[in-house]
């Protein structure tokens, strides 16, 4: 007669142990990300220009021990051209997403706090932006700013704003007719008040989530347009210039070319995902408890 | 004494009137009932009296001067949803602070307790939530309290509770208290006088007029 199974106990412990560790989990997951990419971004200042330098007697490589992305047509070592590529494109990546996002929420906000003809300009902009395609917007600006460095950033700054600035504006009009904010007022609360206590903290989550979670976009992006030739210039070991390069010798069987520093992009991109995702877990008090 | 004079309401210029020329006064220490069932203009009437909402006509005044605008109002009104009329980011300690804070005995009576404080919205039960938003304007600056289907939602039990407590202070500090509710029954338990809006509206809503035309 065994109704009662002797692991239970000890079943629902591991389970609580389980459950009770979802904030460290979001904890961990947050802190490893940004050391990955804080990671990327530092590697090129601690690996210096070793491995850039063509060595021919050690040409198309495979992967191996030495080389952990192989190496090149030229014999220059993959893994440390990679992750100067990677780390170009994080910091181009970094500033126009900021730039956009500083954009974006000051448009949001100006949209959402002014209302009347501002918010009607402001919103007629944002749909523009929103009914035409992305990508030919993005290559039309970046080639009619001369391309480049600059062009990526301007491009992507100009053409990524749009949607946050959309969030923010929708947060503010609901912060500001929900029943909490106009008994604010009732309680003898001043506007500037209620700005500081009641509006503020519900739009800086949002805004950091927001900035974050452009990273990837803008990262990518970047490197679509270096891919295409209209971004970075070609000298420069930047993520797509290295992806196109690739392109020729993939159907010579070079595979590690591409796949490498493509599974380095998607790591990074994804890294960013996870940051974003987890920080907005972290900011919610809903779900920041658990 | 909150008067109010003569008042007409509406939400859009091409909208019907929502409320047309009501007038009612509440003496302090007075307990009167709105009824009426949905549709009608109560929780419109109540954003009025409260100053929430400004009427197109007539005015609203308490001891013959109008509702202040900044400093803190003595017309305080209670919602139907208490998650909504609270910062879900705010701990409950904050949100009873956030006016006048309330009477120590006040959060006894009506049986807050102190481990409430350090907690969020989101971890409190409906019930629970409402009795907060009831003691953050049942401080004595408060001198007339509108209850927007205040126990609506809530479970008879707590119903009670909250209604003895609110009375018995009402009493004690002469309030003036303004009851609105669809609940007859509730009213007629509660309220010496009641106020019946589907008797005095002159004409009575339909959903088609209430619509926007095109």
């Amino acid at each position: 007669m065994t109704l009662i199974p002797p692991q239970a106990p000890l079943r629902r412990s591991r389970l609580q142990r389980l459950t009770l560790s979802r904030r460290q989990q979001t904890l961990w997951v947050i802190g490893l990300c940004s050391l990955f990419l804080l990671g990327i971004i530092l590697s090129t200042w601690i690996i210096g220009d070793t491995g850039l330098n063509p060595i021919l007697a050690q040409r198309n490589q495979s992967p191996s021990l030495d080389h952990p992305f192989g190496t090149d047509w030229l014999g220059r070592d993959m893994l440390s051209r990679s992750l100067h590529g990677m780390s170009l494109s994080l910091r181009v990546g970094l500033l126009a997403a900021t730039i956009s996002a500083f954009i974006g929420s000051s448009l949001g906000l100006a949209a959402g706090t002014l209302g009347g003809w501002v918010d009607a300009v402001i919103t007629w902009i944002v749909d523009v932006f929103f009914s035409l395609p992305h990508l030919v917007l993005l290559i039309l600006i970046a080639f009619a700013v001369g391309g480049g460095t600059t062009g990526v950033v301007v491009a992507v700054a100009l053409t990524h704003w749009t949607s946050l600035a959309r969030v923010i504006r929708a947060e503010v009009l609901q912060v500001n007719s929900s029943d909490y904010v106009q008994l604010s007022h009732r309680l003898g609360r001043s506007p500037l008040w209620i700005a500081r206590h009641h509006m503020i903290p519900h739009i800086i989550p949002q805004l950091l989530v927001g900035l974050i979670l452009l990273f990837p976009h803008a990262i990518l992006h970047e490197a679509a347009l270096s891919f295409i030739g209209i971004g970075l210039s070609p000298h420069i070991p930047a993520i797509g210039i290295i992806l196109a390069e690739s392109m020729r010798h993939l159907s010579t069987g070079y595979w590690w070319l591409g796949v490498m520093p493509g599974v380095l992009l998607l790591l990074a991109v994804k890294a960013f995902d996870w940051l974003g995702e987890n920080l907005r877990d972290l900011l919610d008090p809903k779900t920041s408890q658990g | 004494m909150l008067n109010a004079e003569n008042l007409w309401f509406r939400y859009g210029t091409h909208l019907p009137w929502t409320i047309q020329e009501k007038s009612m006064a509440v003496a302090p220490g007075d307990v009167i009932g709105i009824m009426a069932p949905s549709g009608f203009g109560k929780t419109t009437l109540a954003k009025l009296l409260a100053g929430y909402l400004n009427p197109a006509k007539g005015n609203v005044t308490l001891d013959d001067k109008p509702l202040p605008k900044r400093s803190y109002n003595p017309v305080q009104l209670v919602f139907q949803n208490p998650e909504l009329a609270i910062n879900p980011r705010w701990r409950i300690d904050r949100i009873l602070r956030e006016g006048h804070p309330p009477l120590l005995r006040h959060l006894d009576a009506l049986g807050i307790s102190s481990s409430w404080l350090t907690r969020y919205p989101h971890e409190l039960s409906g019930g629970e939530l409402q009795r907060v938003a009831i003691a953050r304007v049942l401080n004595p600056q408060t001198r007339y309290l509108i209850a927007d289907e205040m126990t609506a939602m809530l479970d008879a039990n707590t119903q009670a509770l909250i209604w003895q407590v609110v009375l018995n202070i009402a009493r004690q500090q002469q309030m003036g208290l303004i009851i609105i509710s669809h609940d007859a029954r509730l009213l007629n338990r509660l309220c010496p006088k009641c106020l019946d809006l589907t008797h005095t509206h002159p004409s009575e809503p339909n959903l088609d007029e209430m619509l926007p035309t095109y």
